[in-house]
C-alpha cells in the first residue's frame, strides 16, 4: 500500500480528491480558497491599522490559517514517508522548449536553476521571484481569488466570474509562458 | 479540538497536490504550453466532480457539521476585477509555478525559495490593499 501511495498519483485520483476537500469544507462550514490567507497574515502583521481593506476580524479565518498550516505538513509527508524517487515524467517537448530557454529538466519538481541557492541569492534571481510572488498576491486579491476559490470552488457553483477570472489565470499564464519567458531567462 | 480537522484536510490537500505534481514549476509550465493532459485533468476532475457535488448539496438542502444548511454565497456581479487581476495572477502564475495553495506546500516539501515567492506574494495582497480604491472593478 505505501508503495503504491510513494508513486507519483494519477490526475483523476487528485483531481477527485481536490473535489472532497472541497465538499469537506463545504461540510465543515467554511469555503475552499487558499488566497484569504495571504490578506489575513497581512491582518496580523498590523496592516489594518493603516489600510481600511485588512481592518477585519482575522480570527474568523483561523480555520484557513490551520488549513494551510497542514498543507505545509502534507509537503513535508510528500517528501519524506511518501517520497518517490522516480524522476518526474515531463513531457519531451516541454523538455525541449525548456532547454530553448537555458533551463534545464533535472527530473525535480522545480529546476534547481531557478529554486536552488545560486539563483536565488543573486540579484537578479532574488527579484524575479519576490515580482514573481507579488503579481500573484496582487492579482489573487484584486480578482477576489486564486485557483481554488475560482477555479475550484467557483467554477464548481456555476459562477460567471470565476469563469472570467479563470480565463484571465490562462491569459496571463500565456503572455508570461509564451513572450515574456523569453525575455526574463 | 475543533481545529484539527482543518489541519487533517490541509495535510490531505498538500499531499494531493505534491504527489500529483501540481505544485511543479515544470507541470505548470507544461500546462501553459499544451503540451500534456496531466494539468488540465485534475482541475477538470476536480470541476466535474465538484459541479456536481455542489449541485446535489443545493437540491437535497445538505447541512453542514452544525446543522445550517449549506449556503453558496455569489461573486459579485462584475469583470474588469476578475479579467485584470486573473490576467495578473497567471503572470505570476507562470513565473513562479505555483499558485498560493502550492507555494506553501512547496515549502514543506524543502523548497525553501519558495519562501521568497511567500513573501512577495504578502507584499502584493498588502499593495492591493493600498491602492485598491483607485483600481477598476
Amino acid at each position: 500500500m505505501l508503495e503504491l501511495l510513494k508513486q507519483p498519483w494519477p490526475w483523476y485520483t487528485s483531481g477527485a480528491l481536490i473535489a472532497l476537500i472541497m465538499v469537506l469544507l463545504l461540510f465543515f462550514g467554511k469555503t475552499f480558497g487558499v488566497s484569504s490567507n495571504l490578506r489575513t497574515m497581512c491582518t496580523i502583521a498590523g496592516a489594518g491599522r493603516n489600510v481600511k481593506f485588512f481592518d477585519f476580524d482575522w480570527k474568523a479565518q483561523i480555520w484557513n490559517l490551520l488549513f494551510l498550516a497542514g498543507s505545509v505538513i502534507g509537503g513535508v509527508i510528500a517528501s519524506t514517508v511518501l517520497r518517490s524517487e522516480e524522476p518526474l515524467k515531463l513531457s519531451a517537448s516541454t523538455i525541449t522548449d525548456l532547454k530553448g530557454l537555458g533551463i534545464i529538466f533535472d527530473g525535480g519538481l522545480n529546476p534547481s536553476q531557478i529554486f536552488g541557492l545560486d539563483f536565488i541569492t543573486s540579484p537578479k534571481g532574488f527579484l524575479i521571484l519576490l515580482l514573481g510572488g507579488m503579481l500573484v498576491g496582487f492579482g489573487a486579491r484584486y480578482a477576489g481569488g486564486c485557483t481554488s476559490g475560482h477555479a475550484i470552488s467557483g467554477l464548481s457553483n456555476l459562477q460567471v466570474p470565476s469563469l472570467i477570472a479563470v480565463v484571465g489565470f490562462f491569459a496571463g499564464g500565456l503572455i508570461m509562458t509564451h513572450l515574456l519567458l523569453p525575455l526574463i531567462f | 479540538m475543533k481545529g484539527l480537522k482543518f489541519i487533517l484536510a490541509g495535510i490531505l490537500f498538500g499531499i494531493i497536490m505534491a504527489k500529483s505534481e501540481a505544485i511543479s514549476w515544470y507541470r505548470i509550465q507544461e500546462m501553459f504550453r499544451f503540451q500534456s493532459f496531466h494539468m488540465y485533468g485534475i482541475i477538470g476532475t476536480a470541476v466535474i466532480l465538484g459541479v456536481t457535488a455542489v449541485f446535489m448539496i443545493k437540491k437535497f438542502r445538505i447541512r453542514d457539521v452544525q446543522g445550517k444548511v449549506i449556503h453558496f454565497q455569489d461573486k459579485d456581479k462584475s469583470w474588469r476585477k476578475y479579467a485584470i487581476g486573473g490576467t495578473v495572477f497567471g503572470l505570476g502564475w507562470a513565473l513562479t509555478g505555483a499558485c498560493p495553495g502550492p507555494m506553501f506546500v512547496n515549502i514543506g516539501y524543502g523548497y525553501w525559495a519558495m519562501i521568497i515567492v511567500v513573501l512577495g506574494s504578502l507584499l502584493g495582497t498588502y499593495l492591493y490593499g493600498i491602492i485598491r480604491n483607485k483600481l477598476p472593478h
